[in-house]
């Protein structure tokens, strides 16, 4: 007996290569977000003209940097379906324990950064253990986190450090070893560009690795678009969630470990929610849709990029720069909708 | 692989343990029995089909089979060893492969990565160990010829792929990575003839190559033609463990009315299959 079953399936033809092409080309969740981008661009560089000089480049790509480190994180997490608001509370909080560490505590500076990264994933552990055993929405429980977190790091902050600034921190040992790896900028012409910005490239490139060449990858695009099916199939769905959360719970302590090297000092503030929530902003501007299952990191740092040039674009055109909201709104919805009709053609099938 | 499909007197260790045995299991959702002391025996080699109303527990079988279920009591026997499935990627591992009721396809997900999901082919060592998508994608193109579908991309998407074609690729990966034990629980919703006899296939195939088959199915008729044993659930209960031998045809098909279908499904089986007709 032969194991070759004889054919009477659906015979279909490969549809002709450059329909195809097509087909993959508008596939691409990062392709709106690109072609808005170009249109922020030549919009801006009319209107303020100072955006197309190299200081100009190198402020925009500065925003970018610290925001698409995170956002990069935040897409992963929502191509697996899940929100992460704590990220800008985690970048805070990092930078606090740090600070309170390497100042007061009159700790070196590497083992230091250590307990502040191994505190980061202690959060991003809590936040995915719970967020997998209890079944409640991440976003909620990812609220909470943020508002523990917050009061938490800048009521002990304050407590520990009896003041609600900490300077000096450039004489703790270790501080120019460290200062290398996070806080080092070239100039070139009238442009700083900071380290930040290789973070932001590597964070982007090593994400879009383990989305489409890895299992890990494979796995985080089946518990977001077809969790049951991934459950199924024995995909680690649990484990990929809280590997997903710990990973944003690092980018945050990355995006505040860059902070406290490029000032050198670290100063009380609210870290609010709208920080938090910008990431998420920006990984939606990049066409990751908030069901889960379908996005990019590739769109995620462009949509990190249109955030920063329209940002800045909006400053140097000497424009009231409240009209950013405005903006920020207006794209949001647009992607919204854009993904909206991205989605019902993904999912336009005859059910069986 | 010369096997024929199996008769009586099948290899003695197949007989001393069967592929797949079940005792005593007991599931329970809340106070709820799903399953109540079920217990079954599976050989290799033997199609058994599972009938029951909606809610008598089958799916709640194919679960615990398929390692996704865990249960409260009893005991799961692969081969005659005690398992204690954790996830289904553990059954997985031990050669059971399942085609779930809803398929188990991601839509957003390409055919090739759907084919392999959860047990991507890699290459290279950790942290640059990586999908192996040139093999993973040859492999695909060839499973699924297999069943019959032929031209397809293994890269476009699993949304973009027709019914039949989407359970043509789960009855593919199930063929493809069942080496012990071949699970299927049969979409409620109704299939066309070509699709029914699409699963016949599968079902008998597997029964040649000495796998335990287990269908799950509302069509006692169809159960007859295929089925070797039959195992009745009623109320998470084993109401009845019957062997070919116990029911004639017009048994089983009783309780079923209306045979165009059927008819239509008996004579593509026959003519593909033709030592059905001596039954």
């Amino acid at each position: 007996m032969s194991d070759r079953l004889p054919a009477f399936g659906t015979v279909r033809a490969a549809g002709s290569s450059d329909r195809r092409f097509l087909t993959r080309a508008l596939a691409r969740p990062s392709l709106p977000a690109a072609v808005g981008l170009v249109v922020v661009v030549a919009f801006f560089s009319l209107q303020a003209p100072a955006l197309r000089t190299v200081g100009g480049l190198a402020t925009v790509l500065d925003v970018a940097a610290s925001l698409g480190i995170g956002a990069v994180a935040v897409a992963l997490l929502l191509i697996a379906g899940q929100f992460d608001l704590s990220v800008g509370v985690m970048a805070l909080a990092s930078s606090l324990l740090s600070a309170l560490l390497i100042g007061p505590g009159g700790w070196p500076v590497w083992p230091a950064l250590t307990a502040s990264l191994l505190a980061a994933l202690l959060v991003g552990v809590v936040n995915g253990v719970l967020v997998v055993n209890t079944g409640l929405p991440s976003f909620l429980v990812t609220v909470a986190t943020f508002l523990v977190l917050q009061g938490t790091a800048l009521a002990g902050f304050e407590a520990f450090a009896g003041s609600t600034q900490v300077r000096g921190l450039d004489s703790a040992q270790g501080w120019s070893s460290a200062a290398a790896v996070f806080g080092s900028f070239a100039e070139i012409g009238a442009g700083r560009f900071h380290v930040a910005l290789l973070w932001w490239l590597g964070a982007t490139a090593l994400a879009t690795w383990a989305l489409w060449r890895t299992r890990f990858g494979n796995a985080v695009f089946a518990a977001g678009g077809a969790r049951q099916a991934a459950r199924e199939l024995g995909v680690p769905v649990r484990r990929t969630t809280v590997a997903l959360f710990c990973l944003t719970a690092t980018a945050g302590w990355l995006i505040g470990t860059l902070g406290l090297f490029r000032l050198e000092s670290v100063q009380l503030s609210n870290a609010g929610l709208g920080t938090g929530l910008d990431f998420v902003i920006v990984a939606v501007i990049g066409g990751c849709l908030l069901t889960g299952g379908y996005g990019s990191a590739v769109g995620a740092a462009v949509g990190a990029l249109l955030y920063a040039v329209a940002r800045q674009g909006i400053t140097l055109a000497g424009w009231d720069p409240r009209w950013f909201q405005v903006f920020l709104g207006a794209v949001l919805l647009v992607a919204l909708l854009t993904n909206g009709v991205v989605r019902r053609r993904l999912k336009a099938r005859p059910r069986s | 692989m010369s096997g024929v499909p199996a008769s009586e007197d099948a290899t003695p260790t197949a007989a001393a343990h069967p592929v797949l045995e079940l005792r005593g299991i007991t599931v329970r959702h809340g106070n709820v029995p799903a399953l109540n002391r079920v217990s079954a025996a599976l050989p290799g080699g033997r199609i058994t089909c599972v009938l029951g109303e909606n809610g008598s527990g089958k799916s709640t079988l194919v679960s615990v089979l398929s390692g996704l279920q865990r249960y409260d009591e009893g005991e799961l026997r692969v081969d005659g060893v005690p398992v204690r499935f954790r996830s289904a990627r553990q059954a997985r591992d031990l050669g059971i492969a399942t085609v779930w009721q809803d398929l188990a396809v991601a839509p957003l997900l390409s055919v090739w990565r759907n084919f392999f999901l959860g047990v991507e082919p890699t290459r290279g060592v950790w942290p640059l160990r990586r999908l192996d998508i040139a093999g993973a994608r040859q492999t695909t193109v060839r499973a699924l010829a297999r069943v019959g579908i032929s031209g397809l991309d293994p890269d476009q998407p699993a949304s973009s792929l027709q019914a039949g074609e989407r359970q043509s690729l789960a009855v593919a990966r199930a063929l493809h990575f069942g080496a012990r034990a071949l699970v299927i629980d049969e979409p409620v919703t109704p299939m066309t003839v070509a699709r029914q006899t699409l699963f016949g296939q599968a079902v008998l195939a597997a029964r040649a190559q000495g796998l335990a088959v287990v269908v799950v199915t509302n069509n006692p008729r169809y159960a007859h033609l295929i089925g070797d044993r039959f195992l009745l659930l009623a109320h998470g209960q084993v109401a009845g463990s019957l062997t070919r031998d116990d029911v004639d045809a017009d048994d089983l098909t009783a309780l079923m009315a209306g045979g165009e279908q059927l008819t239509t499904l008996t004579d593509a089986l026959t003519e593909l299959h033709p030592e059905l007709g001596d039954r």
